[in-house]
């Protein structure tokens, strides 16, 4: 169980990541739908695993850009949301957003399994 | 750009985070180029581009230009051919229409035609625009400027007729505010021919022109014919208007240049200074480069969306621009036969007018139509309906119209390398018309002020004038040898600072905008400075001195009745009897100066001109310096004339010092009384407030609209550059802003901290054989293929 879960989620956030350099965006709700219609589990853990993942991937990587950048442009960004100069509490709404996206797709195939 | 993605590290924002220690280092293969091209960035981030001959120079400054401030030049281009409501939605719509009224892309059309007639020109235009587009093509959803995820669009391909559309904002920025002829008219129908030309004089009486006083001017040889009944038509028949425009230009997009001759230096060589006061935004306006071929070496500001330096130096000369001020646009009425503006009358007949159908495409919204109507004067800026009083349309006539190729005089400036090639670099060039100034490393120092300028009668095109018939078109040009000018004149020094070219024995009749303290700032300090150095320069460059101030003051304080102060202003009247005339950030003294201004011009003049209008300006303060000096009463304007009895000057000073007292409490209170802190200088994104956090904001620093560091709240020396004409001229420059136009970069508002100091950066014209220089911090190879 757990190990479906982790591979899961590991594979979606790997996957999200090269796709990521090629496709659009909403290349990882389409990868965690895949991974998910691949990798059978129950919904609450599908979904988890499809958040987790870009969770993940997307906190990392918006971390590691924002340490690289020593918060420039966070800052400014953070100013035109409204959350002020807060570089990791956007990367954490970054993640968040990209979580629930890859989470829901991650539901849909799981449903779609049944 | 939807939320998803803008917010994908992957795509979004984040890609736009650059490192800090970002590797500019790149191979770019490019089939348009003859050659192969290097181009070195130091440590600033200025490209030092050497390439093997024009097109590929150019070709690579367009690249330049566009990897480093894409949003920047398709912004600027896109509102001034009179489409920022595709960007910017429905609130920009009318902006869009003024535009298109004034005729930009009509002005930009029949430039390239020009353009395209010299295959020479078109080459390097077109090389720059090929340049453009080889780096909007590279773009991917991840590496578009940061700009386009936010507004959610995708840059447009560029070309020759986007470079011109360019050139025409400049020339709108420069020669389109510099005149009043609807608020004249409105003014004439309160005030008699005499008081305004008091109030609103062409030669001031304190002015220190361009060309030294005592210059001799040729007799002209115009030959022009008042028109018939001129007096009862024309200048005492104005009837009011309510057309106005509603995005007015700033009248202090201005700036200052001189030079000194070697005989006022320490180095015995000429220095040279320039600092174009404009907007300033984030980017800034100007992009710094060299740019050197086998047969050409130039460095200076470049202006992004256009090829060439701009202001800058090469091996031989060193060169700047002020704006000329001058009156180039004029209104015309025009009666149309009906309201579908097909014909008009002109010389006792209908006769038929072209109409362009202008179409508005909005940003989520339907697009919008206006059909513009072109006369035999220009195009219809107002129609009928916009004149309420009047039953007239207002068409425009703008000499940025029909130009030739103006771009090409600085291609030719950039290869200039003696007095005689600077003279015919600049000759063709027509609008907007500028103070080009001049050294070089053999000596000679000079000033032009350049433009194709109207032949006008006395008073012809103040005001609106009528268009039924030919009698009041513009009869001829100034020939452009008689544009005032000066060679290594006695005195060792020659200045620009939009004051008026030439005292009132210059033969023509020259209307504009003109200003004239600052000039008279500069003249005060270098006529006493001798032996001059670099850092002298610096520092006039940043000179805060209040000249006006100095005179006006001194009237001012002598009629004010202290017995009648309220305790507060007495307190304010002793800080400024102390004030050194300084408007440095922390002058408490020009902040009550600039209150007590303000207060009394508004109670001097607003009581008879607000029956003009709201918009019309009120005299100069210098004006006002001049007039109270002579006449205590400002030809009667001190009374006020809404109260039954008569104000003195000792009246209105009390009572304006009283007034300003009170705000100026208030202010004190907020901790805004020191100059800085009330003023609040600020640099912009150019989104402006829809983006404060992209800003720099509370500067400290000093200046003010008249005095040499004109800073005003964000408007101001948007590059100081100085150049010693040494036999390797040695040059230093600062612009507010920084050389990526990326908000995610260091370099974007690297150089702020330093212009806000004062202090400049050498500016490294790069030797070939200096390719192993400690400076040199990343390569970009260009190769042919």
């Amino acid at each position: 169980m757990l190990m479906k879960f982790f591979i899961s989620l590991f594979s979606i956030a790997v996957l999200s990541f090269v796709v990521g350099l090629y496709a659009p965006w909403w290349s990882i709700a389409l990868v965690a739908f895949i991974v998910s219609l691949c990798i059978s589990q129950k919904p609450g853990s599908s979904f988890l695993s499809g958040f987790a993942g870009i969770f993940l991937l997307w906190l990392i990587l918006a971390l590691l850009i924002n340490a690289a950048n020593s918060n420039i442009l966070a800052n400014r960004i953070g100013g035109m949301l409204g959350i002020g100069p807060r570089p990791v509490l956007l990367a954490f709404i970054t993640a968040l957003a990209g979580g629930m996206v890859a989470g829901f797709a991650a539901l849909t195939a799981s449903y779609l399994r049944k | 750009m939807p939320l998803g993605s803008f917010l994908s590290p992957q795509t979004g924002f984040w890609q736009n985070a650059e490192d800090t220690a970002q590797n500019y280092d790149l191979n770019i293969q490019q089939s348009d180029l003859k050659g192969n091209a290097k181009v070195y960035f130091d440590e600033r981030l200025v490209p030092h581009v050497f390439a093997e001959n024009d097109e590929d120079l150019y070709f690579i400054q367009g690249y330049l230009h566009a990897k480093f401030r894409l949003f920047q030049m398709d912004l600027q281009t896109k509102a001034a051919e009179g489409r920022a409501s595709e960007i910017a939605g429905p609130v920009a719509i009318n902006y869009d229409k003024e535009q298109r009224r004034l005729g930009m892309k009509f002005a930009a059309e029949n430039t390239l035609r020009v353009v395209e007639q010299d295959p020479a020109a078109l080459a390097r235009y077109t090389a720059y625009t090929k340049g453009i587009n080889a780096y909007i093509n590279t773009l991917t959803e991840s590496s578009l400027p940061l700009e386009y995820k936010i507004l959610n669009f995708k840059p447009e391909q560029w070309s020759n007729l986007r470079t011109m559309l360019l050139l025409k904002m400049m020339a709108k920025m420069l020669a389109s505010g510099t005149e009043h002829d609807l608020e004249n008219t409105n003014l004439r129908t309160i005030l008699t021919s005499q008081q305004f030309n008091m109030l609103y004089p062409q030669v001031p009486d304190s002015l220190l022109p361009i060309v030294p006083k005592g210059t001799i001017f040729p007799r002209p040889m115009h030959q022009y014919q008042l028109p018939a009944g001129v007096d009862s038509v024309y200048f005492h028949n104005q009837i009011a208007t309510a057309a106005s425009s509603q995005y007015p230009e700033d009248k202090d997009n201005g700036s200052n240049n001189w030079v000194v001759a070697g005989s006022k230096t320490a180095s015995g060589v000429p220095i040279l200074c320039n600092d174009p006061h404009l907007e300033l935004s984030l980017p800034s306006i100007w992009y710094e480069m060299q740019l050197t071929t086998p047969t050409s070496n130039v460095y200076g500001a470049t202006l992004p969306g256009s090829p060439f330096v701009i202001i800058g130096f090469n091996d031989s000369i060193a060169w700047g621009v002020t704006n000329s001020q001058r009156d180039v646009k004029d209104y015309y009425t025009i009666r149309f036969k009906d309201k579908t503006k097909k014909e008009y009358w002109f010389d006792n007949a209908w006769k038929p007018a072209q109409q362009r159908i202008e179409q508005i495409k909005v940003k989520g919204e339907a697009p919008v139509f206006d059909t513009v109507a072109y006369t035999i004067f220009g195009p219809v800026m107002y129609d009928a309906a916009d004149t309420v009083i009047r039953q007239d349309a207002l068409a425009v006539k703008w000499m940025a119209h029909h130009t030739g190729d103006d771009g090409s005089a600085f291609y030719k400036l950039n290869r200039a390398g003696s007095y005689n090639d600077y003279v015919l670099a600049i000759k063709d060039f027509e609008c907007p018309g500028q103070n080009f100034v001049f050294a070089s490393t053999s000596g000679d120092i000079a000033i032009w002020q350049q433009g194709r300028f109207p032949d006008r009668w006395q008073g012809q095109g103040q005001y609106i004038m009528p268009g039924q018939d030919s009698s009041y078109l513009w009869q001829g040009y100034i020939p452009q040898s008689e544009n005032p000018h000066a060679l290594n004149p006695e005195r060792g020094f020659l200045e620009s600072a939009n004051q008026r070219p030439a005292d009132g024995t210059y033969p023509y009749f020259i209307p504009g905008t003109y200003i004239t303290p600052r000039a008279n700032a500069i003249e005060h300090f270098l006529n006493r400075m001798n032996s001059i150095s670099v850092e002298n320069m610096m520092e006039l460059q940043n000179n805060n001195y209040n000249i006006l101030a100095g005179q006006l003051l001194p009237v001012l304080m002598t009629h004010t009745n202290e017995a009648a102060l309220t305790p507060e202003a007495r307190k304010y009247l002793t800080i400024i009897q102390q004030w050194d005339l300084n408007a440095g950030p922390q002058s408490t003294g020009q902040t009550i100066y600039q209150f007590w201004l303000d207060s009394l011009q508004r109670n001097i003049w607003l009581d008879e001109l607000v029956k003009a209008g709201s918009k019309v300006p009120v005299p100069e303060e210098q004006t006002l310096m001049e007039l109270l000096k002579i006449d205590t009463t400002a030809l009667g304007f001190v009374d006020n004339k809404n109260t039954p009895q008569v104000e003195t000057l000792s009246d209105l000073a009390t009572a304006s010092l009283n007034g300003a007292a009170a705000l100026l409490a208030q202010s004190e209170k907020d901790g805004k009384l020191e100059w800085a802190k009330f003023k609040e200088p600020a640099i912009y994104h150019l989104l402006k407030s829809n983006l404060p956090s992209f800003a720099r904001t509370h500067l400290p620093v000093g200046g003010a609209g008249s005095v040499i560091n004109a800073i005003k709240k964000s408007h101001g020396p948007s590059w100081r550059m100085i150049v010693q004409m040494s036999a390797r001229p040695e040059a230093y420059g600062v612009y507010p802003g920084g050389q990526s136009g990326n908000p995610g970069s260091r370099f974007y508002d690297n150089a702020v901290d330093n212009w806000v100091q004062g202090k400049y950066y050498q500016l490294w014209m790069m030797q070939k054989g200096q390719e192993g220089d400690a400076r040199i911090k990343w390569t970009m190879n260009f190769i042919k293929g």
